[in-house]
This record gives structure tokens, C-alpha cells and sequence, in this order.
């Protein structure tokens, strides 16, 4: 372990002493080949751009990234018909490495490649990978240094992506402020609803109005009453609400080394309230969780369901493929709590035959105003550009036909520039899923509270082994 | 009297009969049924509501399950392929061989060997499956085909079947008159037990092939990359559904193209593979 | 006679036939369970990317191991065995003794077989995946259930312990009745028909037959047909991993032993896994002592394959 930390820290600096001479074309040369050997060598040096390796394999877990990226980053050629390779103009090809998120699939395989990163062939070797905001602290760790640091790159996060909202660098640093990641989208979060629900229930469909019957809690427990009264659902699914608290925890749910898991008040305000909202019926019982068949046909035009709460990439990615109804039937106001969800990282990875393709492809699809203001008018994506944002804001051919028109930028930036960062932690992707399938038993009656605690303890621990206690709030 | 009271009787039992077949053949039929209409129904389709009509998706479906690069189900059968058929091959003719060896010659560790596999028998490859992963990274074969293929040669139940064929059907006297003709031990294995082993090797080859084809466990242990997975973890990676896939037409393309080649080899076959499962009586 | 002569010459023969299988298993299974069993006196993990251990902590994973919810889960083990295994065994003592009843005349047995024993060859994983989908709120089950007016609500049926279970017997008794039958029906077969004369001679009714004649007489393979059951539920893991995603929902009700074991090797803690396996390796070895003494103690498993062989030749004719 030790032996790993020092070989490690000693390439690093290596690198950064590249780095403060400035030169792209050395950082690019001590890329060449296996990277190992060239922390050492300094004849494979002269390799020049040359040097790179012939394949970039890039670990995902959708095809999001890669729609993206061929859409904005000028060197592609094209993408095999299965999604599997993409070739860029200079010969050199990705691959892509898919696996699903769900379940800690997507983790296990990376954290796979990871540990054989270093004797894997120089065409085997992860180039880039991406991480989520669940799970992004585990990656960008200090001591991990799995993730480069951005100015090893030779990218400077101070000037390159001054554009950038401050709470994406925050999201993507260490625990020192090293950022080791940067991402092209920003996820703010609104509150997406059906129009003619809306008629039928307040007699508007105006988003400001609308607004103001969810603008809180409270406000828009009493709406909800007043849509069941309708015989409709005022959102699908508990797991629905879970972001909007899950976002506003004060501590980390945990800190390596500690051996306890901590659970935030705002979690348990979460299992109250969605208790309190399914037995009122005012979600829809049969819909356990997301991402299932029993939530993709909640936004079917025979559903119930009046709103769901989704970010920009929700909009476009999950609830666009399955609404079989009219376009412009939908429209976004503002969510009951500011929040944001998701959010894809890219990260460079240590050990890369293929440093200049990747600075180019990071810079290519965050940092570059034009590219990302292309990826919000093509796939309703909130990308990550201040400026470019404020402008879409105003601009009415950001206006959505599925949307009936509506421009979302005017709602989605006032809730970027609010969103303040939960505290991270590398526990929070099992955390986030396990805490809401333990609680899933006691909304549906099968459990009792304490019950479902337990339960929760009993699987963070098979998870995590080094979790000895968990902590509940009074 | 009495024999109509018997035939009366038998008559009801008849029409008992009839209704318990035809309630449990709906039952295996109709899952069935189910899966094969709604893979040709599209995911809009399937939105509405079941139908008991199929659709017209049903290339649509098959197009976008080919052309998935992140789910590839047509280079999946052919590594599930490749590992049963080897597989296949390999128990089946090293069981024989093994069988013959306990079967035809009298050494002294015969009995131990034969207790010993008999042991075994029941041991669940579940209870190695820790140390087997660790054994497989070491030897540099984690993430290869080979792990799914070689350890078949030792399956202590197709022995065990061979074992008891070979009892029934290979008289030793054959043995003594092919050495008496000069051929070599393992030349007449070869050319005179396996031939008349063959009903018994061809009914071992079909179950080990299905039970290796089916076979999600060790698999799903060994194998990490995608152009290496075999038919049932890609099965399994569907129902960790992401975002990523919720085309449920595409989803019942996927389950109905792993398990149909099956279902057609079993019916052309059926004749034989029922015969078989009587034959060793050795239940896998 | 002749396998009492002494082949002193060819016994190394028999050594040399019978060593890629010694070899293959001390390989591939007899190390890894060595292996196996020394990690589970170890604190040895992997933590994020990091590797804990291996510490040597003595019975410490034993410990945690009983500690756990282990008694649970193979309880639930057990159950859900039971309720595949009892209406398996009944539907398939029923079909073979119709199938076999010579006064009877079914027509159709052939296509009859061939359908019960489809499902044994569904892979088992496809055929949870399968009904996942079909048993779902919105799945088409309910819409069918819906739209016969048998119910207006969805029934939620993996929201319950019932229904989950239900729906893993349900799947565990389609995938094994088939091949039940059939090998009862063998059995059945093989009992001699003068037995059956005798008793209809006396007058003796088709169910009093059936207990008191077929029952006792294919003892045997029942306890072979139940054994082997026992140790395939023992290893029951493909459909309720697949049908609950590896949770074992609700409230961990439908977590079998290996599912808990594929838990801890998941995330790669191979101090639990070790104990957990040995755990099981102890069990099966219980249950293995039985078909030992099964199938060593009265011969008559051994000679089962014999006497099915003779059965098929004899049925053709």
C-alpha cells in the first residue's frame, strides 16, 4: 500500500515539474507509451505528440458522454454502429467501456481496472472515466490519486474554466482543493408537470402560478390535496423527493477511517414526510423507486401522475422517451426546495498513454462556451457555462417544443447559481441507494421503523466492510 | 359390477388427468407466450398496456438488440457457444475416460478414487467460489474464457453417470479380446468403449451444454469485459436497469434471443433428451 | 469372474485414465477451498480502491458471522425450497402414476412431456428476468388480471414476502416438476407388472394402489429425487437474486444463503465470504454424508440407471 502511495506521489511530482515549464509538447512526450516506464525514461521523451497511445478507453456508464462528445469535439470521425468505438481524424480510437450504474455495477468494474492500471498494456490502460456527484469523492481522493490533478494536464482551472460554475470545480477537487475532474453539465433541478393536469386541477397552466402552488412544503402538500381530490398523484414515486433532501445534508454520511456512517436529520425529515405524503396517497403506491418500468410508465399519457421532479438531463433523457402523448404537454416552474441531481464528471486518469487527447477532449466539452451552448440546444442539457447560461436564460430559441414552448434556462439558472454543495463522501453512492431500499419496506408497510434501520445497518455493512456503527440522529 | 364401478372410475380420473395436463402445459406455455408477443411489440406499444396480439416490432427490437454495443447479445451467445460446446466436449469425454479407469482396471487406490468422487458429488462450487476467484487472478486468467471451460473435466456427476452406463453395457470380456487382438489401452478406448458409450456421452453432452449455457454464478465472478460475457450476465445486467435501457420491447427482444435457441434444439431434439433424463437418472 | 482376475500390468493404466480428473479438481476446486478457508481467519477486504488486510483475526468472521442475520437467511433458504419442492413432488407423483396407468390410456404423453419439461432448460436467470417483468405493478399480468375484472387495483406482487416467494417457488416448481415426472414415471415403470395384476385382482382401488403398492416401491428414488433437491435449494441463487436485484426485498425475506454469500463477495470482503463458505461447505457435507449412505448403503441408486436402460429397451419393444 505504502510502496503504491510513494511510487505514485513520486510520478505526480514528476509531472508537475513538467508542468511548471509550461510546455504542452513535453507533458504530451512523457505520456508516451507505458507511463511507468516514462516517469523513469527520459529517452522516450523525444517521442513528441507522436508518442500517444492508439486507443483511448473511456469507462462510462451510459451513452450520454459519448452523444455529447460526438456531437461537440471536432476531431470524430465516427462511431461503429453498435456504440462500441469511435474514430477520431487522427487515426486514434476510443472505446468505450459501458457498464450500468445500478447497483455498484459500473464502480466494481472501474475500481477493477483501476487496481490493474498500472500493469495493464498501454491500449488496456483507462484514459478517462467518469464519475457521478454520488460517488465522485471516492475518485478525485488525495491519497487514491487515481484522478489527475487538472494542472497536471496542463489545464489551469483558475483561467480555464473561469466560465464554470464554482460549486462543479468544489464538487471535483480533493480534500486539499486539487480539482481532478471537470464537467460539461450542471444539474439544477425544477419541477416538471403536466399541463392539462394543471387545467383540470387549478384552472392554469401557467408555470408562475404553478410555481406558487409548490413554491414550499407546505404549499404544496395543500396542492396535492387538492390533485387528489381530482382522483390524480402529485408526484410518482417517494424516491422522487429524495434528492431535494438528500442535497441539503450538513455532514457527510461518512469519513474514511472512521467507521461509522452518519445519517443526516434531513434524511430522516425525507422518511417522515414521504411516509406521510403515501399513506395521505398523494404518490402513487405501485411505483417503487426509478429508473423501473413501473416509473417510465408513470410519464405515459395514461398515467395519473401530475409532476415529477427532474433535472434538465431528466427532462431530455428520461421522461422525453417515454411521454406517448402530444408534444408540449409538459412544462417546468420552480421545484418546492432548490436542488441539483447528478451530474458527470470527467476525470483523467493516472496512467494515461494519452494525455494530450484527453486535455483536448476535457477542454473540447467543458470549457469551451460555444460547444456547451450547442449541447444545451441540442439535447435541453444545462450545461456548465455561467455566461452561456445567463444568455439562454433570455434567448427564445432555447424555447422547448416539448415543453410547449417554454423557455426552462429562465427557471434552471436562478437554481444553478443557488446550489451550495452537500458535503461529499465516498459512501454516499451505497448510502443514497441502500438507505432508500431499506426505507421502501417500511412505506409499504412491510417493516416498522426500527425494523427498517436495522435492515439499512445490516446491508451498509455488507457494502462497506470497514462500517462498524451507524449513527441516527435523536 | 365391479368393473364398471373400475371403469367409471377411470373415466373421471381421465378427465382429472386431462385438466391437471392442460392447466400445467398453459402454465409452461404461457410465460412463453407472453415473452413472444411483447418482443414484438415496441416500447410506446408495451406503455399501453398487454395485448395478447403480437405487434409488427419484432425486427425493430431484434435491430436494436444488435446493434446495443453495451448489451452485445449476438457476441454473448457466441462466448456462451464457445464455452458450453468445449465444455460440453471436455466433461463428457473425460468423465468416460475416468469412468473406464475405475470401470475396466483393479488398482489399489479403486476404491478410494471412487469414494472419493462420490463424495464430492454434492459439493456446491458455490462454497470455492472465493478461493477460485483469487486462484483464477493469480494464474492471469481472470477475465478469460478459460476458467468457464477447463475445471469441467472434473464433473463428479457426469462420472458418476458414465460409471454406471459402462456397468450395464461394457463387458469386460471385450476389453481382454481387443488386448488379446494387440491394441493399446488407450487406443481401445478410443476406438472400441467410446463408440459404445455413445447414447450415454451424446445425453451428458445435452445437459452439460444447457447447464453450462444457463450457468450465471462463476461467470458473472470471473468475467469483467463486455466482448467476454456469456448469454445469462447480460441477462442479469438488464435487470440492474439504468437509465440506460428502459426500451421494455428491447428487454423482451433480449431474454427471448437467449433463451429461444434453446427451446429450439430442445424440440428437435426432445424425443432423445426425454429418454435421456431416465437414462443415468443422475439429476443435475 | 472376470473382474476378479488381477490386471496387475494395466493398473497403471487406471491411474493414468483416471488423473486429468484428479488433477482438474485438486486444481481448480481443492485449492480454492484451502484458500477459501484460510481467508476466513482473515480481516481481509477491499475498502473504495484500497485493499485491507490480509490480518490474521482468528474466529473473529465466525463470530460475525453468527452474529448476522445467518439463521435468517437460511430459514428463508429452506422456505423457499419448501415452496417449490411440495407441490412439485405431489403434481409430479400425480402426472407420473396417471402417465403409467396402463387403464388410463392418455393420449398426448409424448407432447405432454415434452411441454412440463420445456421450463427445465429456460435459463434461470432469463426466466426471473422474465417474470419480473411480467409480475410488475404495471406488467402484463396485472393489465390481464385488470382487464377480467378480477381486480381493479394492481396487485403489488413483489411488494409482499408472500408474492415474492410465491412467485420463487412458482418459478422453482415450473423449472423442476417436469423433470420429476419424468424420472418417477421411470421408476413406476420399472416396478413389475404382476404387482399391479395381483393387486387389481383383490379388487384394489387406483388410489389405494397408488399408496400402498407404487409409493413404498419407488422409495428410493424419492429419497434420491429429494436429496438432490435439497442440495440444488441449498444453492438456490439465480431467481431471487434476478427477481429482487439482489436485495432479497421485502425486508430481506427472499435471501437465500448463497445470495448473502455473493453479498460479501461482491464487495470483495474475503474474510466473510471464506467463513460463509465454509459455513455452507459444512452443511453440504452433512448432506452429502446422506446420499453416501444413500446410494453406498442399499445399492439402489446405483443400480437405478441399470434397470431404467433395461426399462426404455424393453418399453420399445
Amino acid at each position: 500500500m505504502s510502496n503504491k502511495t510513494s511510487r505514485a506521489i513520486s510520478r505526480r511530482s514528476f509531472l508537475k515539474g513538467v508542468g511548471a515549464v509550461g510546455a504542452t509538447g513535453l507533458l504530451a512526450a512523457c505520456g508516451g507509451g507505458d507511463s511507468t516506464a516514462a516517469s523513469g525514461s527520459t529517452g522516450e521523451a523525444a517521442g513528441g505528440a507522436s508518442a500517444e497511445g492508439k486507443v483511448i478507453n473511456i469507462y462510462s456508464w451510459n451513452d450520454e458522454f459519448r452523444t455529447r462528445l460526438e456531437a461537440v469535439y471536432p476531431e470524430v470521425v465516427s462511431t461503429s454502429d453498435d456504440g462500441t468505438v469511435t474514430t477520431l481524424k487522427d487515426g486514434t480510437e476510443i472505446h468505450w467501456v459501458i457498464n450500468p450504474n445500478q447497483d455498484g455495477v459500473y464502480q466494481q468494474k472501474l475500481d477493477e481496472a483501476l487496481l490493474n492500471q498500472a500493469g495493464a498494456s498501454a491500449d488496456d490502460k483507462v484514459d478517462i472515466f467518469l464519475s457521478e456527484t454520488d460517488y465522485v469523492f471516492k475518485y478525485t481522493d488525495a491519497a487514491a490519486d487515481v484522478a489527475m490533478p487538472l494542472t497536471d494536464l496542463g489545464i489551469d482551472p483558475d483561467t480555464d474554466l473561469a466560465d464554470q460554475y464554482p460549486f462543479t470545480k468544489t464538487t471535483a477537487s480533493d480534500a486539499n482543493g486539487v480539482q481532478r475532474g471537470s464537467t460539461w453539465q450542471c444539474c439544477p433541478g425544477l419541477l416538471v408537470y403536466r399541463r392539462d393536469i394543471a387545467l383540470d386541477t387549478f384552472g392554469t397552466d401557467d408555470p408562475v402560478a404553478i410555481g406558487e402552488k409548490v413554491k414550499d412544503w407546505d404549499t404544496f402538500k395543500a396542492s396535492a390535496e387538492e390533485l387528489k381530490a381530482k382522483g390524480y398523484y402529485a408526484l410518482a414515486s417517494y424516491a422522487d423527493t429524495f434528492r431535494l433532501y438528500g442535497n441539503s445534508i450538513s455532514q457527510p454520511w461518512g469519513v474514511e477511517g472512521s467507521g461509522t456512517i452518519t445519517v443526516d436529520p434531513q434524511i430522516m425529515q425525507w422518511v417522515s414526510d414521504s411516509k406521510e405524503w403515501l399513506d395521505a396517497g398523494y404518490l402513487n403506491k405501485t411505483v417503487k423507486g426509478q429508473f423501473n418500468d413501473d416509473w417510465n410508465k408513470a410519464m405515459g399519457s395514461a398515467s395519473k401522475v401530475f409532476a415529477f421532479l427532474l433535472p434538465a438531463w431528466g427532462i431530455d433523457f428520461t421522461l422525453a422517451p417515454n411521454w406517448d402523448g402530444p408534444a408540449g404537454s409538459w412544462a417546468v416552474t420552480n421545484p418546492p426546495q432548490e436542488y441539483n441531481w447528478g451530474g458527470s464528471y470527467i476525470h483523467a486518469c493516472q496512467g494515461t498513454d494519452n494525455p494530450e487527447h484527453v486535455r483536448d477532449i476535457i477542454l473540447a466539452l467543458t470549457a469551451t462556451k460555444d460547444n456547451l451552448i450547442k449541447i444545451s440546444k441540442d439535447y435541453m442539457d444545462f450545461t456548465n457555462t455561467m455566461s452561456g447560461m445567463q444568455e439562454a436564460a433570455t434567448d427564445d430559441s432555447f424555447a422547448s417544443e416539448f415543453l410547449g414552448g417554454q423557455n426552462a434556462y429562465e427557471y434552471f439558472s436562478p437554481v444553478a447559481e443557488n446550489i451550495v454543495i452537500a458535503p461529499l463522501s465516498s459512501y454516499d453512492q451505497g448510502c443514497v441507494e441502500l438507505i432508500q431500499n431499506a426505507f421502501s419496506d417500511y412505506y409499504q408497510g412491510n417493516v416498522d421503523f426500527d425494523r427498517a434501520k436495522e435492515n439499512f445497518e445490516t446491508a451498509i455493512k455488507e457494502r462497506y466492510p470497514d462500517i462498524t456503527t451507524v449513527v441516527w440522529p435523536d | 359390477m365391479n368393473k364398471t364401478h373400475v371403469k367409471r372410475a377411470g373415466t373421471a380420473e381421465k378427465i382429472l388427468a386431462y385438466a391437471v395436463l392442460a392447466v400445467l402445459s398453459f402454465l409452461c406455455l404461457f410465460f412463453f407466450y407472453i415473452l413472444i408477443v411483447n418482443s414484438t411489440r415496441s416500447h410506446a406499444d408495451l406503455q399501453k398496456g398487454f395485448s395478447w396480439l403480437p405487434g409488427n416490432y419484432f425486427f425493430e427490437n431484434l435491430k436494436n438488440v444488435a446493434n446495443d454495443g453495451s448489451f452485445p447479445m449476438f457476441k454473448g451467445i457466441l462466448n456462451s457457444l464457445i464455452v458450453s460446446s468445449s465444455s460440453a466436449a471436455l466433461c463428457t469425454y473425460f468423465s468416460a475416460l475416468t469412468a473406464y479407469g475405475l470401470y475396466a482396471y483393479n488398482f489399489r487406490l479403486k476404491k478410494f478414487a471412487f469414494t472419493f468422487i462420490m463424495a464430492i458429488l454434492v459439493m456446491p462450487t458455490q462454497v470455492t467460489a472465493m478461493g477460485f476467484l483469487r486462484l483464477i487472478t493469480n494464474m492471469g486468467l481472470y477475465d478469460t474464457l478459460w476458467p468457464l471451460i477447463i475445471p469441467s473435466i472434473a464433473s463428479p456427476s457426469i462420472f458418476y453417470f458414465m460409471y454406471s452406463y459402462l456397468k450395464s453395457s461394457l463387458p469386460l470380456s471385450l476389453v481382454e479380446a481387443a488386448r488379446i487382438d494387440g491394441s493399446g489401452e488407450f487406443m481401445t478406448f478410443n476406438r472400441i468403449v467410446l463408440p459404445i458409450m455413445k447414447p450415454a456421452i451424446a445425453v451428458q453432452a445435452i445437459f452439460s451444454f444447457v447447464g453450462s449455457w444457463n450457468n450465471y454464478f462463476v461467470p458473472a465472478l470471473i468475467i469483467q469485459s463486455k466482448d467476454k460475457m456469456t448469454v445469462p450476465i447480460l441477462i442479469a445486467t438488464l435487470r440492474g436497469a439504468d437509465y440506460m435501457n428502459f426500451d421494455q420491447g428491447k428487454i423482451y427482444m433480449m431474454i427471448t434471443v437467449a433463451i429461444v435457441p434453446i427451446i429450439i434444439v430442445y424440440l428437435l431434439l426432445s424425443k432423445y433428451i426425454i429418454a435421456g433424463i431416465t437414462l443415468g437418472g443422475v439429476k443435475e | 469372474m472376470k473382474q476378479k482376475r488381477k490386471h496387475l500390468s494395466y493398473a497403471k493404466w487406471g491411474y493414468i485414465f483416471i488423473i486429468p480428473f484428479f488433477v482438474t479438481f485438486f486444481i481448480f476446486s481443492f485449492i480454492p477451498l484451502v484458500d477459501t478457508i484460510r481467508y476466513s481467519f482473515y480481516e481481509y477486504y477491499r475498502s473504495g480502491i484500497k485493499e485491507i488486510g490480509p490480518n490474521f483475526i482468528g474466529l473473529e468472521n465466525y463470530k460475525a458471522l453468527f452474529e448476522s442475520d445467518l439463521l435468517k437467511y437460511a430459514g428463508n433458504t429452506l422456505l423457499l425450497w419448501l415452496i417449490g419442492f411440495i407441490p412439485q413432488i405431489v403434481i409430479a407423483l400425480l402426472l407420473a402414476n396417471w402417465f403409467t396407468d396402463m387403464r388410463l390410456k392418455l393420449r398426448g404423453q409424448q407432447f405432454f412431456k415434452v411441454v412440463i419439461y420445456l421450463p427445465n432448460l429456460i435459463m434461470a436467470s432469463a426466466f426471473a428476468m422474465l417474470f419480473f417483468a411480467l409480475f410488475s405493478n404495471s406488467g402484463p399480468i396485472n393489465s390481464i388480471l385488470m382487464s377480467l375484472g378480477i381486480t381493479s387495483e394492481p396487485i403489488d406482487f413483489m411488494g409482499t414476502a408472500f408474492g415474492t416467494r410465491s412467485l420463487v417457488g412458482l418459478m422453482n416448481f415450473l423449472m423442476w416438476f417436469g423433470n420429476t415426472t419424468i424420472m418417477l414415471m421411470a421408476a413406476i415403470m420399472g416396478i413389475s407388472p404382476e404387482i399391479f395384476e395381483a393387486a387389481e385382482l383383490d379388487g384394489c382401488g387406483s388410489v389405494k394402489r397408488f399408496f400402498s403398492i407404487t409409493l413404498p416401491l419407488i422409495r428410493p428414488i424419492l429419497a434420491y429425487t429429494l436429496i438432490t433437491s435439497i442440495i440444488g435449494g441449498l444453492q438456490m441463487f439465480d431467481v431471487p437474486q434476478i427477481l429482487t436485484n439482489g436485495q432479497g426485498s421485502p425486508d430481506r425475506t427472499s435471501m437465500t444463503l448463497i445470495m448473502f454469500l455473493n453479498n460479501h463477495l461482491k464487495s470483495r470482503n474475503y474474510g466473510m465470504a471464506g467463513a460463509l463458505s465454509v459455513f455452507l461447505f459444512i452443511v453440504s457435507g452433512i448432506l452429502c454424508f446422506f446420499v453416501y449412505r444413500m446410494t453406498n448403503g442399499s445399492d439402489t441408486t446405483a443400480s437405478k440407471p441399470e434397470k431404467h436402460h433395461k426399462q426404455k429397451g424393453g418399453a420399445k419393444a
